[in-house]
């Protein structure tokens, strides 16, 4: 067969010969051809890897869209305007969430608030301030490493000793806003710190050379730069806050009242779905609605961020 | 400000001026810089002179641009490295760590090797630093944007989207953009780390005929391996050589006298083409 296709070939060429820039030597009919054949399937232990890689996706994907699926089929039938703006009654099994969306709104106001200008204050504290092998660099990131890894319910028994207590806001939004705040600053400051030693650091020698001050330097080139980064961290930190209960048990409580100030004692979302589901017997469809609005927002809150970084990264 | 060669009789610096008088801009004192343990170059004594063009030549690693980022003291914003010597600007010591950089670099601007553009708009990046230095009024940084724009042969090309991104330049209209932004804020000396190396002939000419026509109102120290550019343009030639694992400055002195009669053997080699 070869062999054939080769004597043809080399009969095509000499008919036109007049035409062929390139010198090419008939293809000898003895020697065996020196390229390797090509299969048309690759052999199957290399697909190994790929339908690996496949499974785990596919897996990931299907386990999350179950969840959501769950939830969103159970709690679909409760949504309404009703829902998001009545106060519960009969114990959360009957009315909506107002109070309780205003009291998550205001802890994550409070949250953020403290731990957003801390955090990135820090962040470029530790990016653009210290060296990077300073003993201050590495005491410090070493522990913001540990504090990301603390469990919720220490920072929880924490925020009870202290803002609660010692501090005597009690059990109060502030507390919980406030314990929410150290948990979240390690994931602000760590991914923060990221964002801006990404930074090329092109930007830096140019702007130095050009005679532009620090300040300067940071606020319009590395900041704008670094948003990105702050908006990932921003995105985890807020993940994190909303989803919380442990901590938040100790802190701002459980009463479903429309709080009047930060002094008063709120119960967040996460709070209001574990309570209708574990001690409230006949709570479990408004638990459910009360899910779907949490996944909700965090699903909004993610696709904004993502929609701004996205902007932001074409802007320039 | 300005102190004539003859100032400092202890050290003989390599003096590029044998035949006339010359004011001196800046002056380096067995300069040398290490980078952690390795030295980058040492014990360079060279004066460049006013309203000239010096020239620096040398094979690829002599410490060529190292010597220029001493010169307007961004050394500070690199790690681990460590500079001794002198760098005398008219007076002032500027290595003496009281001396502010930033005024510093306001008066000795360095253009880098490669092009270093801000994230921003082509027209915010000549703006933002003239605006730093205290210009509010946007007409007069409009007209000085077009100006350096067009200094550096870039206006014709960019006036119709000042707004987009420098970013999305090519590299060597980010090269002229780096230039004009450097030009819009008239420095007194302009520190050039091989300008024309992303450059096209003819854009590369552009620049170069810019270089020269800047010659009378700054002081400008060029890093070129086009040593055809060096003769074409240089008023002065000082040649870099690694020596013993650390760049040296080999020779010195007026364009001519290098190119015609070269005193080192290794740079007479280097500039007819034999070594290098
Ligand atoms: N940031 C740095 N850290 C450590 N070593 C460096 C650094 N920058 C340069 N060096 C070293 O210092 C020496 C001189 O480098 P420099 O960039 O000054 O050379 P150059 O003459 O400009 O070369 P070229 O012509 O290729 O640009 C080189 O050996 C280089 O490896
Ligand atoms: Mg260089």
């Amino acid at each position: 067969m070869a062999k054939k296709k080769g004597v043809q070939k080399s009969e095509v060429r000499s008919q036109k010969s007049e035409v062929n820039f390139l010198p090419c030597s008939p293809a000898s009919p003895a020697s065996p051809s020196p390229h390797l054949p090509i299969s048309p399937s690759p052999p199957p232990l290399s697909l190994l890897p790929t339908i690996t890689v496949w499974a785990i996706a596919l897996l990931v994907t299907a386990t999350f869209a179950w969840i959501v699926g769950d939830i969103i089929w159970h709690g679909a039938g409760t949504i309404s305007w009703e829902f998001l703006t009545t106060a519960p009654k009969n114990s959360g099994r009957e009315g909506g969430i107002a109070p309780i969306l205003v009291a998550t709104g205001l802890i994550l106001g409070v949250c953020l608030a403290v731990s957003l200008p801390l955090g990135i204050g820090t962040a470029i504290l530790l990016a653009e301030f210290t060296p990077t092998d300073s003993w201050f660099g590495r005491l410090v990131r070493r522990s913001l490493d540990v504090l990301a890894g603390v469990p919720s319910i220490v920072f929880g028994l924490f925020g009870n000793v202290f803002f609660a207590r010692t501090l005597g806001l009690g059990f109060s939004i502030l507390s919980g806003g406030l314990t929410l705040a150290c948990m979240v600053l390690p994931i602000l400051i760590r991914s923060a710190e990221e964002g801006l030693r990404a930074v090329p650091n092109d930007y830096r020698l140019a702007a130095a050379s050009l005679g532009l001050s620090r300040t300067t330097t940071l606020w319009q080139l590395l900041l704008p730069a670094a948003v990105p980064g702050l908006l990932v961290g921003l995105v985890l930190g807020i993940g994190r806050a909303m989803a919380e209960t442990a901590a938040l048990i100790f802190t701002s409580g459980y009463v479903d009242r429309m709080p009047q100030s930060l002094f008063d004692s709120g119960r967040a979302l996460s709070i209001h779905i574990f309570d209708l589901s574990m001690n409230v017997s006949g709570g479990d469809t408004n638990a459910y609605g009360s899910a779907l609005v949490l996944v909700v927002l965090l699903l909004l809150i993610n696709g904004t961020a993502a929609q701004i970084a996205d902007r932001w990264l074409h802007k320039f | 400000m300005k102190t004539s060669l003859n100032s400092t009789p202890s050290v003989r610096p390599c003096t590029p001026t044998p035949s006339h008088h010359q004011e001196t801009f800046i002056q380096t004192e067995r300069l040398s810089l290490r980078y952690g343990c390795k030295t980058a170059f040492c014990d360079v004594n060279l004066s460049i002179p006013v309203g000239c063009i010096t020239a620096l030549v040398g094979p690829s690693g002599c410490g060529k641009s190292s010597f220029l980022c001493c010169l307007n003291r961004l050394t500070d914003l690199i790690p681990c490295c460590q500079v001794s010597g002198k760098v005398r600007l008219g007076k002032l010591d500027i290595l003496n760590p009281k001396i502010d950089p930033i005024a510093l670099r306001r008066r000795v601007s360095l253009i880098s090797q490669k092009p270093n553009p801000f994230p921003l708009s082509i027209w915010q990046n000549i703006a933002l630093p003239l605006k730093e230095h205290g210009l509010r009024n946007r007409e007069e940084i409009d007209r000085i944007v077009e100006q350096s724009l067009r200094d550096v042969g870039l206006w014709d090309e960019v006036k119709d989207r000042l707004k987009d991104s420098a970013l999305a330049l090519s590299g060597g209209q980010q090269q002229r953009l780096c230039i004009a932004r450097a030009l819009a804020l008239k420095p007194e000396a302009l520190l050039l780390d091989e300008p024309c190396s992303a450059l096209d002939p003819i854009s590369s000419s552009v620049v170069e005929d810019l270089i020269v026509s800047l010659k009378h109102h700054y002081t400008l120290l060029i890093v070129t391996h086009n040593l055809a550019q060096a003769r074409r343009i240089a008023d002065y030639v000082a040649c870099f050589w690694v020596k013993d694992d650390s760049g040296q400055l080999i020779e010195c002195g007026s364009a001519e006298q290098v190119f015609a009669d070269p005193q080192s053997p290794i740079t007479a080699a280097y500039v007819n083409g034999i070594r290098g």
